[in-house]
């Protein structure tokens, strides 16, 4: 094998999906003992340009080198086998399996009757090598998001992959294990791998990054080494444009109290304890965010206020009215508007078209009503004026919505729900996946409710976004809210402690 | 690693974001087309010559006035039964219980037929109607309830029920209701004049086809202009939109299935009124698994279920008209079955497309401009 300054490289590589170029004779070199990142918006091309080196995608043109060869990786098996692994947003474990079942899984090495204590012992060996603590005999049901990544990440060791590819790491992550995560990675870095990490935070190409590579709309515009860079240069890059990083929220005009939990629990989803015993109040005119990792209680608050899920104990109250258990029905016309964390799988209708989706919480009522039918015409009409009033862009008002942008989607979906007048809106993770431009409308759009006089209850894991748009901020952890403070009076570092359990004494706001 | 070098392979399969409508008309017919070429195939191995049977099959069926007619009378109960078992794929309801819920329908026609034979006919043919709804009504409820509320898999239950119907009809028709006038055969006596339906002329088409047509008609207002047939759709599309809209999945459950049954209890019903006059064994041959690939060719779509009945009777119609020169009448299902392979098959087509790769740099340029 003749050896090259790089371990993998990447020439001229395109992608072309239905309507869109993803990358465009993108160039990218890796070498060993070094941190890249992939910095670029979403929707830039990073991760296909990782799914093709992974090979779960295959590039329309260009050329692959592994150690100087060129290769052709038609499956990640191929990707391995020339060592290179990929740590997905979405992991890809069994949970009812152990840690060390999961690392085996899929290696065809293993004997049809593998030796389990040497397969822990090999795992044991290699978490201590590069800190990745994890217990190879624990299920993964059982473990939290940071363990999860570490299995993924040993997976990929456990193969004697070189190049370890992570897509938005530290998107599941409290800023305590994004640090570990760091340090794993230049444990790694050291030892001769090679790794990749996609990303659209600044900071974090700031604080890890040895080289950095800038995707935008497909194309690789810049690669700079470390020194050559500030964070300013890197949002113009990423954008094309200078970035606001501060936008002015007027100040909040705090009315009466709309939403009150008191004290309520609720059982999360595998039946154990999701909510224990959350009191917050959310008043007219205010955003109060709700910080957490994700999986410490965000979907089942969301879904208790909703209706979606049965409260245990306690009690919610919206304009002083008690909606505990009143099934989702008549929260919707109690007027609480909902921006699910999933846009497609549940505050949308895929299949169908934008005026069936615009009246989806609506088609009950009496102007939509003619007997047992519904009035087209009225609600053709109000999907048209809907649709102009809030920007979506869209070509046919029946064409079914999953062919919509992740930002028209969101727009509709905001546009549905804002125009009810609802009192209350609960808000998740509203802008996940969206690129700046939609990020923005949805931010606006949600201030501009704010101003309103609507109460909203924003739910995100994003600390940035819970500090551009709160008024006040509340903590989960583990079920509970362990800090509710005023967004003046505190500062991420201090809410990331509390998002990992620590529970400062003062401090706390009405 | 082995040094492959990348396939110049010039066509990439690709996600097609909306079909073509060019597309999703040239896909079935090329669908039927190339099932009767690898059905062509399957008849040389037999050392038959497919194109004079495939050529008796079709002068038999539109060459003649029997054939004709015959197609029709074969179309109605496929209809109907497509119609039913249609509208529970409509909401993801997998009800493979359509030949049961016929047969349970015919039987509860069949029971008013026999206890009132002396009542007229405007009596008669609405009570059997009625009981047949119920009749096939209740073989869909039945497994709906523990789908419903339990989340038992329905494939099985309505799929289980099917034989439990067969056989209740089996044991009726060589016992308790078996003719004493029968020659011992196991038939039922024959319904009163009163109790058939009327046909056209001397055909042997009778006024199920009106039934078929009008309920097509009704679905299709109901599943498109209605709000209950636009909680069908939500759930159908995702139960998860319907969850958060509000909307009652369990209650939709049990009336989709129930309404599910009703439709198939009438396919049942206008066949051993309209055509058999009595109930025997295996008076269906299977139309509730055939209305299975109806619905599906017809893509759910009621008005379109008319035309793939019409087709599939014409297919049946065609099996029994080889069968005079040897064919076995089998070979009528294993057409069926490959046209619903290709169909499927097809689908490929209709979501993905082939797309030469030249130069993705021209085409970009080509964008821009």
């Amino acid at each position: 094998m003749v050896e090259t300054e790089f371990l993998v490289e990447m020439r001229q590589v395109s992608k072309r999906f239905p309507g869109v170029l993803a990358n465009d004779r993108v160039d990218l070199a890796l070498r060993p003992g070094e941190i890249h990142v992939l910095l670029g918006e979403n929707g830039s091309g990073k991760s296909t340009l990782m799914n093709i080196l992974a090979g779960l995608y295959r590039p329309d043109e260009g050329e692959i080198y592994v150690g100087g060869r060129q290769v052709s990786l038609r499956s990640p098996r191929d990707a391995i086998e020339a060592g290179i692994g990929m740590v997905h947003q979405h992991f890809k474990l069994v949970d009812i399996f152990t840690v060390a079942e999961n690392v085996i899984l899929g290696d065809r090495n293993i004997p049809f009757f593998p030796n389990r204590r040497r397969i822990e012992r090999h795992i044991a060996g290699l978490s201590e090598r590069y800190g990745l603590r994890v217990d190879p005999q624990v299920r993964v049901w059982q473990l939290s998001v940071g363990e999860r990544q570490r299995v993924e990440i040993l997976k990929m060791l456990y193969r004697g992959c070189r190049v370890l590819i992570l897509d938005e790491p530290t998107a599941v992550l409290t800023p305590g294990e994004a640090r570990e995560l760091f340090r794993n990675l230049r444990e790694m870095a050291d030892r001769g791998q090679a790794v990749v990490v996609i990303t659209h935070k600044l900071q974090e190409v700031m604080e890890i990054a040895d080289r950095v590579t800038v995707l935008r709309r497909g194309r690789a515009v810049a690669m700079l080494e470390r020194g050559d860079f500030t964070a300013r240069d890197l949002a113009w890059l990423m954008v094309g444009r200078d970035v606001v990083f501060q936008v002015k929220k007027p100040p909040s005009e705090r009315g009466e109290i709309v939403l009150e939990l008191r004290d309520v629990h609720a059982l999360s989803d595998f039946g154990r304890p999701g909510l224990r015993g959350v009191s917050l109040t959310v008043h007219a005119g205010e955003i109060l965010g709700v910080a957490g990792v994700a999986g410490n209680g965000q979907r089942e608050l969301a879904e208790v206020v909703t209706g979606l899920r049965p409260v245990r104990a306690g009690s919610i109250h919206l304009a002083g009215c008690n909606i505990t258990n009143v099934g989702v029905r008549r929260v919707i016309d109690y007027g609480v508007g909902y921006i699910p964390e999933d846009r497609l799988g549940a505050g949308l209708v895929p299949g169908l078209g934008t005026v069936d989706n615009l009246i989806l919480k609506d088609y009950r009522r009496p102007e939509f009503r003619r007997g047992p039918f519904l009035d087209r015409r009225r609600s053709r009409e109000r999907a048209l004026e809907r649709v102009k009033r809030f920007d979506v862009r869209l070509s046919d008002l029946e064409a079914p919505v999953k062919l919509l942008s992740g930002g028209n989607l969101q727009r509709l979906l905001l546009a549905r729900e804002i125009s009810a007048n609802p009192s209350l809106i609960v808000a998740v993770y509203p802008v996940r996946g969206l690129d700046v431009g939609a990020t923005e409308d949805v931010h606006r759009m949600l201030l501009e409710q704010r101003s309103a006089g609507t109460a909203i209850l924003l739910i995100s894991e994003d600390l940035d976004e819970i500090f551009k748009l709160s008024d006040r901020i509340a903590v989960l952890f583990e079920g509970a809210v362990t800090g509710l403070l005023s967004v003046d009076w505190t500062d991420p570092e201090k809410i990331g402690l509390l998002m990992m359990g620590e529970r400062p004494a003062e401090e706390a706001v009405p | 690693m082995s040094g492959l070098r990348p396939v110049a392979f010039p066509w990439r399969l690709e996600r097609s974001l909306v079909p073509s409508p060019a597309m999703s008309v040239l896909v079935p017919v090329c669908s039927v087309v190339l099932a009767l070429l690898a059905g062509a195939v399957f008849l040389a191995f037999t050392g038959r010559d497919p194109w004079f049977l495939y050529g008796e099959m079709f002068s038999g069926v539109f060459g003649t006035r029997y054939g004709l007619f015959e197609t029709v009378v074969k179309a109605i109960p496929l209809m109907i039964a497509g119609l039913g078992v249609g509208l529970a794929f409509r909401m993801r309801l997998w009800n493979i219980g359509g030949e049961g819920q016929l047969y349970m329908g015919a039987c509860a026609a069949t029971w008013v037929a026999l206890t009132f034979p002396d009542q007229p006919a405007w009596f008669l043919l609405p009570g059997m109607f009625a009981a047949a709804a119920v009749g096939g009504g209740v073989w869909g409820l039945l497994p709906a309830i523990p789908r419903a509320y339990l989340g038992v898999n329905e494939i099985i239950t309505t799929l289980m029920l099917n034989y439990v119907a067969i056989l209740w009809v089996d044991y009726l028709v060589y016992g308790p209701w078996r003719d004493p006038a029968g020659f011992n055969f196991p038939l039922t006596a024959r319904f009163s004049p009163e109790a058939i339906l009327p046909t056209l002329g001397d055909s042997r088409i009778h006024a199920g086809l009106l039934v078929g047509l009008t309920l097509a008609l009704i679905l299709y207002v109901v599943l498109y202009r209605t709000r209950w047939g636009y909680e069908i759709r939500v759930v159908g599309d995702s139960p998860g939109a319907a969850r958060y809209a509000g909307i009652n999945i369990g209650r939709n459950i049990l009336l989709v299935m129930l309404a599910s049954g009703v439709i198939c209890g009438l396919a049942g019903m206008v066949e051993v009124s309209g055509l058999a006059h009595r109930l025997q064994p295996g008076f269906s041959p299977g139309y509730g698994y055939t209305a299975i690939i109806i619905a599906w060719l017809a893509r759910l779509n009621p008005l379109t279920v008319i035309l793939v009945a019409f087709l599939f009777g014409g297919l049946q119609v065609g099996g029994y008209i080889v069968q005079t020169n040897g064919v076995p009448a089998t070979m009528v299902a294993m057409l069926q079955g490959l046209v619903l392979f290709f169909v499927l098959a097809g689908e490929v087509l209709l979501k993905y497309r082939f797309r030469r790769v030249r130069d993705p740099r021209a085409e970009v340029k080509k964008r821009d401009r």
